[in-house]
């Protein structure tokens, strides 16, 4: 009885800790099977354990060359829509100007939109202007839709700006330009990191506006897809998991040290 | 804004070179929004355009196309598709409703009941998006195979006879039915549930409960008339964010499904890149996008929150 | 950009001619002549969107004047942005830079005027504002009233010509406005630079202001040290809004010598002619006005004890409350319906309940005049708000 109480009571945390395991269950698997030592082309069922893939991760033809493509894509998206976004966050939010609820329709648009239509309707544009698919076009594509995300997230943290503090900052002698790098960027720094980590996130797990986009350049998600069809090499798991992992030492490392940080100043 | 309209003569002289002070930046709103708004213009309006235009064109690819306004194109993409396209909507429609009723709890947890161990739930939602999602949906082809665990347990507890009989699953597979794209489609979207509801959950005062509870509300009703209404903008957002993308998805069921489960994302993908009918494939683009702006304004409409961005 | 020693006897004056401010067709500041002059704490009084902090605004170069000129002594700033005045200001609520801890905070001014060792400075400053062991702490980490003290620091190692206060004590509690209001007339004193003081607490203008510009809609209504305001208003807005008036109707009687006679609901009053703003012409109207700490009140049947050559006005208690140092009490006159009394509790008089008939009673000396061409109630609203 006393367990069917606590069972009630804690209802909530039980179903929220369900679906968390739900959440990292394929984590799980991924992490389990990079150390599979499969027997026929595709990594789908337990044979035995080995670290193979583990010791020759680029041991697949393409494997880290479409992981490296990637990199690049992501980090030259992340620069390009970070820089975009954030000068369309501070217009918005700073200053009024004609056509606001345009503008603001068209950053929200592209989030509404389901990818294959993006995908599909930026492919029929490449193929009439006669681009050449490739590097050059997915950059586009990624650009594009990363920029709405950078757009959002910029906003929220200006907005919650005080302007007074700008305005603090001119008062104490320091003109447009050093408010902006002494006073603005600082205080919006937070945001446009959160913008930067999105649009990278985004970037380098897109698969569909890529796929439409990409002509016969591979990224890593379309090397993960082709080889779904292919066979799955046991490397792809070890380079999710490495992923997975570098992500949470790298969130938990910033924690550590701000918590430090706040600690020393208290 | 014209200066010294109103205001009468300066009353003390001034220095004549002095010239009425200029207004400052008031072009740099045009500069900051200029390259930003030119690259959504360029590459996102403009080829939405393109496309309408390419689906009432005729040709074939070696002779080009002309816009000759065969808006039969429509009819006969929709007379041959509306399986995928309601099975789109079905399909979705399903995940979006799981996910809120997975995701509710957690976000609920997160929010009020993670206490110190709040951070570390938040890393385990986010972290999954690090590892590429395709490689994670390929993970479902191993937890739901055929003869696997949970296959089995399914099976003994009859629970695949009743959805088998509801047409959810065929026999006892999961693999390459609904079930399992509905499955992969939910699990692919949760955290875009998850996030959205803990961010306008966590807005909420926790004096609220109390006062509700003061106020004669038993825990149940505090959840029905005061947490779910604030949590609204959360949920509305958080059903957008999942049921948009799902509906165009074509990812989870080509990777889980089979010819049967096919979607409206699968047409509209084989038809640009292997079938090369370009008039058909935007006239579904188009349908797919016109559809899905309906059902979202006339959502946004109906539950009274407008200011999602 | 440093503070020239030079400076000649004026060269902190602060000067408006004819400074206005619209936006759009609304007209926040009406063409306004202002002086404040060197080493004075000056405040603007009035109630929330009377155009006091876009005074206070312009003169910091945070916005811009639609017409007319600021000068700083003799130097004309109108055109010049706010990092090129020599003048700082204390933000609403502060604006402390929440990435910077107190030291760079206090520093920011000097170091954007490309000041090197600053160390010194900061630290002394830092003293003076009895903060020297915070300096590393981050804002947030500090109380409302050490963050205030923060936020004149940072303006006051400037030396700035002219400080600018918008509302700095509004984000604190009563106990803590009322040691701030004492702390920052203290170091007004000490360096004597001239202070502008924006507030819609006439309590704290009047306590710490040389000279109080009261502002109503975009005008400045009326100009004077204190005292003199309270005392002798001029306008129904003043006379409302700095603390509580009685006003009555009344037709002006004759004249007899400097004093006018007026009639008021049959009763007779004196007010000196000097204290009546209005022209008194017999036959005119005007408004009678008297403060509530001013008058005596007796009851009705002890009227004959009244002293001759008073005011006097009869009347029935409606309300009475106790509130320690005073009673206030609330009479029904003929000539004006609510008319208030604050009595010292010195020895109360028992009788004096509600439904108890009174004489009210004061010296005619202490009686002010209206031009009766204004709202009588003007201003009552704003000093119940502030």
């Amino acid at each position: 009885m006393a367990f069917v109480n606590w069972c009630k009571r804690n209802l909530v945390v039980i179903a929220g800790l369900l679906t968390l395991a739900y959440l990292l269950l394929p984590n799980v698997i991924v992490t389990v099977f990079s150390f599979n030592k499969p027997n026929g082309r595709f990594n789908y069922e337990w044979q035995q354990f080995s670290t193979d893939a583990w010791k020759d991760p680029c041991g697949v033809a393409g494997l880290c060359g479409s992981l490296s493509l990637s990199l690049q894509i992501a980090f030259w998206a992340t620069l390009g829509a970070t820089a975009l976004g954030t000068a369309i966050a501070f217009a918005l939010v700073r200053y009024r100007f004609r056509a606001r609820g345009a503008i603001n329709s068209l950053i929200f648009l592209p989030m509404a939109m389901p990818e294959v239509v993006m995908a599909a309707s930026l492919l029929t544009l490449f193929l009439n202007m006669g681009a050449q698919l490739g590097f050059w076009t997915i950059l586009i594509a990624h650009i594009m839709f990363c920029l709405s995300f950078v757009v959002t997230a910029v906003k929220a943290r200006v907005m919650s700006m005080d302007p007074r503090l700008e305005q603090a900052a001119q008062d104490l002698y320091a003109g447009p330009f050093q408010t902006f790098v002494r006073v603005t960027l600082p205080i919006a720094a937070p945001g446009i990191a959160a913008g930067g980590l999105l649009a990278f996130a985004l970037s380098f797990d897109d698969f569909i506006i890529t796929n439409f986009n990409a002509g016969s350049t591979v990224t890593f998600p379309m090397f993960v897809w082709g080889s779904a069809q292919r066979g799955t090499p046991v490397q792809i798991n070890v380079v999710g998991t490495a992923m997975f992992v570098i992500a949470v030492l790298f969130v938990l490392a910033s924690m550590v040290i701000g918590n430090r940080r706040n600690r020393r100043k208290a | 804004m014209s200066t010294l309209t109103e205001a009468p003569p300066p009353l003390s002289p001034t220095a004549p070179e002095k010239k009425p002070p200029r207004k400052r930046g008031r072009w740099t709103p045009y500069w900051l929004l200029l390259p930003g708004i030119l690259w959504l213009v360029v590459f996102f309006a403009a080829p939405m355009i393109y496309q309408a235009s390419t689906s009432v064109q005729t040709g074939s690819l070696e002779e080009g196309y002309k816009v000759t306004w065969h808006v039969a194109t429509y009819w006969d993409a929709l007379s041959e598709y509306w399986p995928q396209f309601l099975r789109s909507v079905a399909y979705a429609a399903s995940a979006t409703v799981l996910c809120l009723l997975l995701g509710y709890p957690l976000a609920y947890l997160i929010a009020f009941r993670a206490g110190r161990w709040r951070n570390l739930i938040m890393i385990l939602v986010i972290a999954p998006f690090f590892t590429s999602f395709l490689i994670r949906t390929l993970a479902w082809k191993t937890i739901l195979a055929d003869g696997g665990p949970v296959v089995g347990a399914l099976n003994t507890l009859h629970v695949l006879d009743v959805t088998s009989w509801l047409g959810w699953t065929a026999g006892d597979r999961v693999l390459a039915t609904p079930l399992a794209v509905v499955c992969g489609l939910t699990y692919n979207f949760l955290p875009f549930m998850i996030l959205p509801l803990y961010t306008s959950l966590e807005r909420i005062d926790g004096r609220l409960h109390e006062a509700a509870g003061d106020l004669y509300a038993r825990p149940s009703t505090v959840f029905r008339k005061v947490t779910f209404p604030l949590s609204m903008p959360g949920v509305v957002s958080g059903t957008l964010l999942t049921f948009i993308p799902a509906t165009g998805d074509y990812v989870n069921a080509s990777l889980l499904g089979s010819a049967d489960t096919g979607m409206i994302g699968n047409v509209i993908q084989s038809q640009f890149l292997r079938v090369l009918d370009y008039p058909t494939a935007a006239a579904l683009s188009f349908i797919l996008m016109a559809a899905i702006l309906a059902m979202v304004t006339i959502y946004i409409r109906k539950s009274g929150t407008e200011d999602l961005v | 950009m440093t503070t020239k020693t030079d400076a000649t006897e004026h060269s902190g004056d602060v000067r408006l001619s004819g400074i206005s401010k619209t936006y759009g067709s609304f007209t926040a500041v009406h063409p306004l002549d202002l002086t404040v002059p060197q080493g004075s704490f000056f405040a603007l009084l009035g109630a929330s969107g009377c155009g006091k902090t876009t005074t206070l605004r312009m003169i910091a170069g945070l916005e811009e004047p639609s017409g007319g000129t600021v000068h700083l002594g003799d130097q004309d700033v109108t055109a010049l942005p706010p990092y090129k005045r020599p003048v700082n200001t204390v933000f609403q609520s502060y604006a402390l830079f929440p990435h910077l801890d107190i030291f760079e905070n206090v520093a920011f001014g000097l170091r954007r005027r490309g000041i090197k060792s600053v160390k010194k400075q900061v630290g002394e400053m830092l003293d003076l504002v009895q903060l020297g062991e915070q300096a590393r702490k981050k804002p947030h980490q500090l109380s409302g009233g050490q963050q205030q003290r923060v936020a004149v620091a940072r303006a006051l190692i400037n030396h700035p010509k002219v400080l600018l206060l918008d509302e700095p004590l509004g984000a604190l509690d009563l106990k803590l406005r009322r040691q701030m209001q004492l702390e920052l007339k203290r170091i007004q004193t000490e360096v004597g630079i001239t202070f502008v003081h924006v507030t819609h607490d006439q309590e704290e203008a009047m306590t710490m202001a040389d000279q109080v510009a009261v502002m109503n809609a975009g005008r400045v209504e009326q100009l004077g040290a204190p005292a003199d305001l309270y005392e002798n208003p001029q306008t129904t807005f003043v006379a409302n809004f700095l603390g509580t008036s009685n006003l009555i109707e009344a037709e002006v009687d004759t004249r007899s010598g400097d004093d006018v006679v007026v009639k008021a609901a049959g009763d007779k009053l004196v007010l000196p002619g000097a204290r009546c703003s209005a022209p008194a012409r017999a036959g005119g109207k005007v408004l009678v006005g008297v403060r509530p700490e001013k008058i005596s009140l007796t009851h009705a049947d002890d009227a004959g004890s009244i002293p001759e050559g008073r005011n006097r006005i009869t009347g029935r208690i409606s309300s009475t409350s106790f509130i320690g140092v005073s009673t206030q009490y609330v009479v029904d006159c003929a000539a004006c319906p609510e008319f208030e009394v604050y009595a010292q509790n010195i020895d109360r008089d028992a009788r004096l309940a509600p439904g108890a008939d009174v004489v009210l009673h004061w010296n005619p000396a202490h009686t002010f005049g209206l031009g009766a061409d204004q709202d009588i109630d003007a201003g009552v609203a704003e000093g119940e708000a502030a």
